[in-house]
């Protein structure tokens, strides 16, 4: 059977993946977000998951207004760097693992999940600046990728509501796989930002603690934030947060939490990260 | 085009965008993403007025891409993950585009976020933007 045993939370800045890729991770500017996982590297190279499913958010890159999924799911063998604009970054192709995530999809619609099965898709900064910052720059990444898009920038996104009942069923399928696998996910974006117009720039230090205060224990009170107060308190682009309640619905109600960072900031953004496990 | 008001529509300095932006933008945001492809952002650079013509914007669409106008840009419809596609044809980053989007010097902007970014005090709601 498989078992989803941990969850992971972090920012996607894609500036982050610049400063990697441009070798610019010794200046100080950097080394005060890049510090901030070293230990969550260790965590990782220990935990050695077979499959990381990762909740993020695609910007206009595998999808543009054309077609615009709330959920969609990976279900390919692999999916390549897109390039954003300034060329697809140098990091390893994703290897997806079909036969979970088709399990996934089958469990989850089932379940009334309505999401989208997506065999052929670019995947940009959303989801390979995590990995990058999980597991820094290997030639291959150490384990196979599911990645689970969400749509945050066509208004409305999902609320964190449903984004919590679908970490639940996400792990209700992964309880019900028959393979033996060591299975974490990712739910990422946030924390507080907003990239667009006047008010650019906004960051709520308040806010993003008290959602990291209460991510572990108190959930239920994360699920009520509607999206007016995401927008006005956490910045337009903070309303990515309702991804991290998929990673929390997926784990047990009982978790501990393994590590916290929080820093301010890294480019635009306030930089958020904590490490659950299930405690049983 | 029907508007309706929205409760978000009290943020200040902020377009969301919803379905009504969405339409409006639909071509203006389709152009950027073109400049997903390196054959497409090395012909708009060639041309950028000839490259413009491929696409059924208004004219204050098109004036407000060639004049670089970020904040006219999100008004008219477009998104900041597609506008920043043309950032980045440009070679601005995110925070390049945020400080022009803020009127200020990229030095100013850089500052700023360095220092704890933009406050939540006195950026709630755009009765607390009229006073001053």
């Amino acid at each position: 059977m498989a078992k989803l045993f941990a969850g992971v939370t972090t920012s996607h800045v894609p500036a982050i993946g610049a400063a990697l890729d441009n070798g610019r991770t010794g200046e100080p500017y950097w080394q005060a977000v890049f510090g901030g996982y070293e230990r969550s590297k260790k965590w990782l190279a220990e935990a050695k998951p077979d499959v990381v499913i990762l909740v993020y958010n695609d910007h206009a890159s595998a999808f543009s207004l054309e077609i615009i999924p709330t959920f969609a799911l990976g279900c390919a063998e692999e999916f390549p760097p897109a390039d954003e604009g300034w060329g697809p970054r140098p990091v390893p192709v994703v290897k997806g693992h079909p036969d979970l995530a088709w399990h996934i999809a089958q469990s989850v619609i089932l379940d009334e999940f309505d999401l989208t099965i997506v065999n052929k898709m670019e995947v940009d900064h959303g989801l390979t600046v995590p990995l990058s910052l999980m597991c820094g720059q290997p030639k291959e990444w150490p384990f196979k990728v599911i990645p689970l898009c969400v749509n945050v920038i066509q208004y409305p996104p999902p609320t964190g509501h449903r984004c919590y009942m679908l970490g639940k069923a996400i792990r209700k399928a992964v309880d019900s796989f028959p393979g033996d696998l060591r299975v974490v996910i990712f739910g990422t974006g946030g924390m507080s930002h907003q990239l667009q117009g006047p008010r650019a720039g906004l960051i709520n230090s308040e806010f993003d603690k008290r959602f990291l205060d209460n991510f572990a224990a108190h959930p239920e009170a994360l699920v009520k934030i509607s999206h007016l107060e995401y927008m006005r308190e956490a910045g337009s682009e903070g309303i990515e947060l309702v991804m991290w309640l998929v990673m929390r619905g997926a784990l047990d109600d009982a978790v501990r939490e393994v590590h916290r960072f929080y820093h301010v900031p890294a480019s635009n953004t306030a930089v958020g990260h904590l490490i659950l496990e299930n405690k049983r | 085009m029907q508007e309706t008001p929205h409760d978000y529509d009290d943020i200040p300095g902020t377009t969301v965008f919803d379905a009504q932006r969405s339409r409006q933008g639909y071509w203006l945001n389709m152009f950027c993403m073109s400049l997903m492809k390196a054959e497409n952002r090395k012909a708009f650079k060639a041309d950028e007025k000839a490259y413009l013509d491929k696409w059924p914007m208004t004219p204050e669409q098109r004036k407000a891409i060639l004049e670089r106008d970020w904040n006219g840009m999100l008004r008219l419809g477009g998104n900041i993950y597609y506008t920043s596609k043309l950032g980045a044809t440009d070679g601005l980053s995110f925070q390049n585009l945020a400080a022009l989007m803020t009127g200020s010097t990229q030095e100013q902007y850089a500052q700023m976020m360095l220092k704890g970014g933009r406050p939540i005090a006195a950026n709630r709601s755009k009765s607390e933007w009229n006073r001053g």
